[in-house]
């Protein structure tokens, strides 16, 4: 902005301020040939008049009181590229703010630096710093109880996909996820005919639920052997490394209907969690990820403090 | 029998009267609906022009536009011929001016819900409509400009100032906020990007406001007021001291709806106190009407309709002066993104806004009618309670919900400084005022329909073809050559 588009709005501003006044001052007093207070002059409509009262004292001030008040503000916060004597800006003002409560914040945080989640969970005070982080930053996905959603993991079961140690878990926290199921459905076809995908589908679903059409199964076994056991393993029991799901137990992160799970196989899926070490640093991964800790019954946790090969 | 050139044109007036009733129910309705969305998301019912994002702009649209619209065309077309003492300047544009208008809401109520929109609030409406409405809205600006040129008396009487202040601004803010590259036939882009955008949007939103919603309906309070109060306007001074104030000022308010964004700081700075200095013009309406009860204040006991017009200026008083607090940073940053200026508008818009529209239609449509009053003025007085408790459920639960969010939203723990609540936490704290708001529009809509059959009533009541009304000569000492 240059300083001549500066005047032109403070040339502005000063006319419609000051044509503001002159309207008030020249009204204030009736004018000589007005019709006085008490007579109506013309007639609209057969009974329409009007009256000619002075303006209400209070209302005059009450003008007068904003019309000032906006020439102080205005000196005093600026216009264009000229500072307002108060030296104010909303940035610095964000910046003065923001400073505050970062100090106050690192205060607290100081206490927790640098210590495993399963710690922190012992801590209550810990713990409920990490779930004010997580209701704000965590609970638009994995829901405000963090039983997730669809394609959203639930954070309340035994189940991890990226593994369940304190030290996976901040990793994922921190450093963020991208898990890829590639699209199979050419690949699958050009194998075991039209009904791979279906075939496939049966054989994953016996794995839990072995209720399933015994030649589709048998079929399907086949296909997962050759493309699938490489990511989810032999038995179809996952692989934690590259946060491919476990598929015999009961829990599907896209939903278990048949139409999903095809959906699931012929095109793909990308799940993604976010790295959040760098929007809320060190300490408040580790707080939030202590929160998590707490919400996960552990039945397979290691005893706290156990060193565990990843 | 009267000759056409020696009759009002009340046809128009007529088709528009009773064209705000209609869209009145059909609007408040929609309103209703949403809001009642907001307690039961399930009522979206998963169908996609049920969606609450659709709706709330059909909703906007349709009490705006079609509902206050309706009632604008009517009083503004029944005010200049009454106080031109002159017929409209051309039956066929004014005949025009209706069924354009018409075409313009229906062509709303099928698009918004199909989801074309600009995405601008207050001007979702696409292209090819913002066209039409530019062709009616010159038409409705010939006829009424052209019925002043030949009026029968030498003074433009202060309604029609107001009334063609408002013709003219919105004109001017309709063709410039929508200025947009088409692509295609329901689709466009704003000529305009980034804060530039966004101020110029605001522009129109605040003088959508400040013209379509405030100083027309002030022109509507010019004619309404003294003519059921039997009283001479209080002063003719103070209605050009805050005439031309109201309408200098209002061009500079928009950017307070954008404190604290990505706009300079010196335009919200130039915001805020123009929109605080605008407290004075506005109040200078209000007293002007209030004040032209003085020495009739009893009529009050027996008039429903003046009951109407005296409260909606209560109104007006209550939400011209929230709306300058309003816009001061500091407030700004706890009300602004909540149900407090939801509340805000709708005291607007259903405290002043419908008030003075719903009262000035129950004192015209019966002159309209050649009948002495209303199939029934009980009925009337039930509307008014009706809707006076409706608004003021209404608002209440929206500033204690806006001011609940607004705390909660900011709050940090002071032990550790963390956010203390999460949205949806806040959300759930809200909840119940969303009941209570429904309530309050339930309450209002149920007014509109015990007005809705009051009018229908009436119109049985009238003869089955109603005689021209004649031309009322000008007073001798006021007439023009």
């Amino acid at each position: 902005m240059t300083s001549a588009w500066t005047w032109y709005v403070v040339a502005l501003t000063a006319l419609n301020l000051l044509g503001c006044l002159w309207l008030l001052r020249g009204n204030i007093k009736r004018s000589p040939g007005d019709p006085k207070p008490d007579e109506t002059g013309h007639v609209w409509d057969e009974d329409i008049t009007e009256y000619n009262k002075p303006l209400p004292k209070w209302w005059i001030n009450l003008f007068y009181i904003t019309l000032v008040f906006a020439v102080a503000y205005l000196v005093w916060y600026g216009v264009g590229t000229m500072k307002g004597y108060g030296h104010w800006s909303s940035r610095s003002e964000w910046a003065t703010d923001k400073a505050a409560e970062d100090a106050r914040l690192d205060d607290t945080l100081k206490l927790y630096a640098g210590k495993p989640i399963d710690q922190l969970a012992k801590d209550p005070a810990a713990v409920s710093i990490g779930r004010a982080i997580f209701n704000n930053n965590c609970a638009a996905c994995h829901g405000s109880t963090g039983h997730g959603a669809i394609g959203f993991p639930d954070l309340t079961d035994d189940i991890w996909h990226w593994g369940g140690t304190p030290n996976r878990i901040l990793e994922t926290i921190q450093e963020g996820r991208h898990a890829v199921m590639p699209a199979w459905a050419t690949t699958l076809t050009a194998q075991g005919g039209p009904t791979a995908v279906d075939d496939t589908i049966a054989y994953v679903l016996s794995l839990s639920m072995p209720d399933q059409p015994k030649d589709a199964v048998a079929r399907g076994e086949k296909l997962f052997a050759g493309i699938c056991s490489a990511c989810h393993g032999p038995q179809g029991k996952g692989n934690q490394v590259m946060g491919a799901p476990d598929l015999t137990d009961s829990y599907w992160l896209y939903g278990s209907s048949k139409a999903s799970l095809h959906k699931t196989l012929s095109e793909g899926r990308q799940g993604v969690m976010p790295a959040w070490k760098p929007v809320l640093g060190d300490t408040r991964t580790r707080l939030v990820g202590a929160y998590v800790w707490t919400l996960s019954p552990h039945k397979d946790a290691p005893p706290a403090g156990a060193v565990v090969a990843e | 029998m009267v000759g056409v050139e020696g009759s009002y044109n009340d046809k128009v007036v007529r088709q528009f009267a009773v064209m705000t009733v209609v869209w009145g129910v059909v609007g408040m309705l929609v309103g209703v609906f949403i809001a009642a969305q907001l307690y039961w998301p399930a009522l979206g019912f998963d169908v996609p022009w049920l969606s609450y994002g659709r709706l709330r702009p059909l909703h906007t649209n349709a009490v705006i536009f079609a509902f206050g619209g309706s009632a604008l065309f009517a009083t503004s077309l029944y005010t200049v011929q009454r106080t031109c003492h002159v017929r409209l300047l051309s039956d066929k544009l004014a005949s025009f001016v209706f069924w354009g208008w018409q075409l313009v809401i229906v062509a709303a109520a099928i698009t918004l819900p199909m989801g074309y929109t600009q995405g601008k609030e207050y001007a979702e409406l696409e292209w090819p409509i913002d066209i039409l409405i530019t062709i009616v809205w010159v038409a409705y600006a010939v006829v009424f400009f052209g019925t002043i040129a030949k009026r029968k008396v030498k003074h433009i009487y202060v309604a029609n100032w107001f009334y063609g202040a408002y013709i003219i601004t919105i004109a001017l803010l309709h063709i410039v906020n929508n200025l947009a590259i088409p692509a295609g036939a329901f689709k466009s882009y704003s000529v305009y990007s980034g804060a530039v955008d966004a101020m110029v949007q605001w522009w129109y939103g605040h003088n959508a406001v400040g013209f379509f919603l405030t100083t027309a309906f002030l022109g509507m309070m010019y004619y309404f007021v003294p003519k059921q109060a039997g009283r001479p306007i209080y002063s003719y001074r103070l209605s050009i001291v805050h005439f031309w104030a109201l309408i200098a000022v209002y061009m500079w308010a928009g950017p307070h709806h954008l404190q604290y964004t990505a706009l300079p700081d010196w335009a919200q700075s130039l915001g805020m106190v123009f929109s605080l200095v605008l407290l004075a013009p506005s109040w200078g309406g209000a007293i002007n009407g209030i004040l032209t009860l003085s020495g009739v204040w009893y009529k009050l006991r027996t008039d429903p309709i003046l009951k109407f017009l005296i409260v909606s200026l209560s109104f007006y008083m209550m939400s011209t002066f929230e709306g300058p607090m309003m816009s001061i940073k500091t407030v700004n940053s706890l009300s602004h993104y909540t149900d407090w200026t939801i509340g805000h508008v709708h005291a607007g818009a259903i405290g002043w806004v419908a008030m003075i529209s719903i009262g000035s239609i129950y004192a015209m449509l019966p002159r309209l009618l050649g009948l002495p009053k209303m199939y029934s003025i009980k009925l009337i007085d039930t509307h008014f309670w009706l809707h006076t408790i409706g608004v003021v459920v209404y608002i209440a639960s929206m500033w204690i919900a806006g001011v609940t969010q607004g705390l909660m939203w900011r709050a940090t723990d002071p032990e550790n400084g963390t956010l203390v609540y999460s949205f949806v936490e806040a959300l759930n704290a809200t909840k119940p005022y969303y009941l209570f708001r429904l309530g309050g529009g339930l309450i209002v809509l149920a007014g509109m329909l015990v007005m809705g059959w009051n009018v229908f009533k009436t119109f049985r009541l009238a003869a089955a073809s109603t005689a021209p009304q004649p031309v009322l000569p000008p007073n001798a000492a006021d007439a023009r050559a």
